[in-house]
């Protein structure tokens, strides 16, 4: 009887101590995200004012693993960079009727685009649509170039999109949630507070409410999309925000809406919006 | 030639004289396995790295023989001591035939 009334107390003074520990680590023991000793990353910053349920975002890296967060130290350990060496090769590659290459209209370099990966997606006022990177990128490729679209997550997109991303590495996200685009965010937002699919789940009953917290093998995170396209451990490949959006809906048990479709823009502006004031991570290593 | 090969290496710029340092190695390369078919059902030939050699100054540092199995993209890390200043040259021999070589110079300081 002793005996257990003793361990009895001892599990709670270790429950007690786990809960006390887990506030300290928030607070002091942050693992800070610099890439190759020089990049630092912002983890963890003050919740844009919209944000009603948040005082802080904070980056995906912080609710990985210690040797997942390790890949995204050093370019050369990070499995992503070997796409942006793919995709700096298709930059200079002459593709469609108009004979041109990337590098024919952007003389500049793919340096060229830096700041541009921490804005999008946004407004583009000669096609009156929400622009995202892989918008861009198509429009570039059909009326420019006179190829053939990509396919939205397809390899030489997502390889694309993240050289493009990296130049902005290190920039603040400041996604603009007003003027023309004000109807899409509140469209976004609906989106994001609506439960759907069998499971009945919404975005934030995971990342907003939960993030931190375990979902089977795997520690929820916020759900920002800062660091896309990230590199996961699961596929070995780059993945593009919106088929993250469609792997999401799909574990909800929903039917995901179409990659490249006005909902999903509406979401990834919203998301996107959720994480002004981290910085842009592209491309980053999650599992 | 496989497509989409390409080497890479990092060692530090330098070292004192007997320091042992960490190099790493990465190369893009498929590992075709021989195992798989194409759409027509034919195999597709064996095409992997095979071996893999790091020289310091013409001397031998590590060699590795690969065989099936082994994943896309091999990835090497290993230690070497440096007695002096020169060049590690590296080497990676595909079963199609093509040699791929990189080369990184280590200066004492």
């Amino acid at each position: 009887m002793i005996i257990s009334n003793l361990q009895r107390v001892a599990a709670i003074a270790s429950v007690a101590t786990l809960g006390l520990g887990a506030t300290a680590a928030s607070a002091q023991d942050m693992p800070e995200l610099v890439i190759n000793d020089e990049i630092a990353i912002t983890t963890h910053a003050p919740a844009p004012a919209y944000l009603e349920n948040l005082d802080e975002v904070i980056s995906g890296w912080v609710f990985r693993s210690t040797e997942t967060q390790a890949l995204q130290m050093d370019d050369f350990d990070n499995p992503g960079m070997i796409f942006v060496d793919k995709a700096i090769d298709a930059w200079d590659k002459v593709e469609g009727t108009a004979g041109k290459s990337c590098a024919a209209c952007h003389t500049g370099g793919p340096e060229e685009f830096a700041g541009l990966r921490a804005t999008l997606p946004k407004w583009n006022e000669e096609k009156q649509a929400l622009y995202t990177m892989e918008d861009y990128i198509n429009e570039c490729r059909t009326e420019r170039m006179g190829a053939e679209a990509w396919k939205w997550s397809g390899a030489d997109m997502t390889a694309m999109n993240a050289l493009i991303s990296l130049q902005s590495r290190g920039m603040t996200i400041n996604v603009a949630t007003d003027g023309p685009v004000a109807d899409l965010w509140e469209q976004g937002k609906e989106i994001y507070y609506t439960r759907v699919g069998q499971l009945d789940l919404s975005c934030a009953n995971c990342h907003e409410d939960n993030y931190g917290t375990m979902i089977r093998a795997d520690r929820l995170s916020q759900g920002q999309v800062n660091g896309f396209p990230t590199y996961r451990l699961k596929n070995a490949k780059l993945n593009s925000i919106q088929g993250r959006f469609k792997g999401c809906m799909k574990n909800v048990r929903a039917t995901p809406y179409k990659e490249g479709s006005e909902e999903f823009h509406a979401l990834q502006l919203y998301v996107a919006s959720r994480g002004n004031g981290l910085t842009v991570e592209s491309p980053s290593v999650r599992n | 030639m496989a497509e989409g090969v390409k080497p890479r290496v990092k060692v530090p710029r330098k070292a004192a004289a007997g320091d042992v340092i960490t190099i790493k190695t990465l190369i893009s390369h498929k590992m075709e396995s021989g195992q798989r078919k194409d759409k027509d059902g034919n195999v597709i030939p064996r095409s992997i790295i095979h071996t893999f050699t790091c020289k310091f100054n013409g001397e031998l540092v590590m060699s590795a023989n690969l065989h099936g199995a082994i994943s896309t993209n091999p990835y090497f890390q290993f230690e070497a001591k440096v007695p002096e200043a020169g060049d590690f040259t590296f080497e990676w021999l595909d079963d199609d035939g093509s040699v791929y070589t990189d080369q990184k110079s280590i200066a004492i300081g």
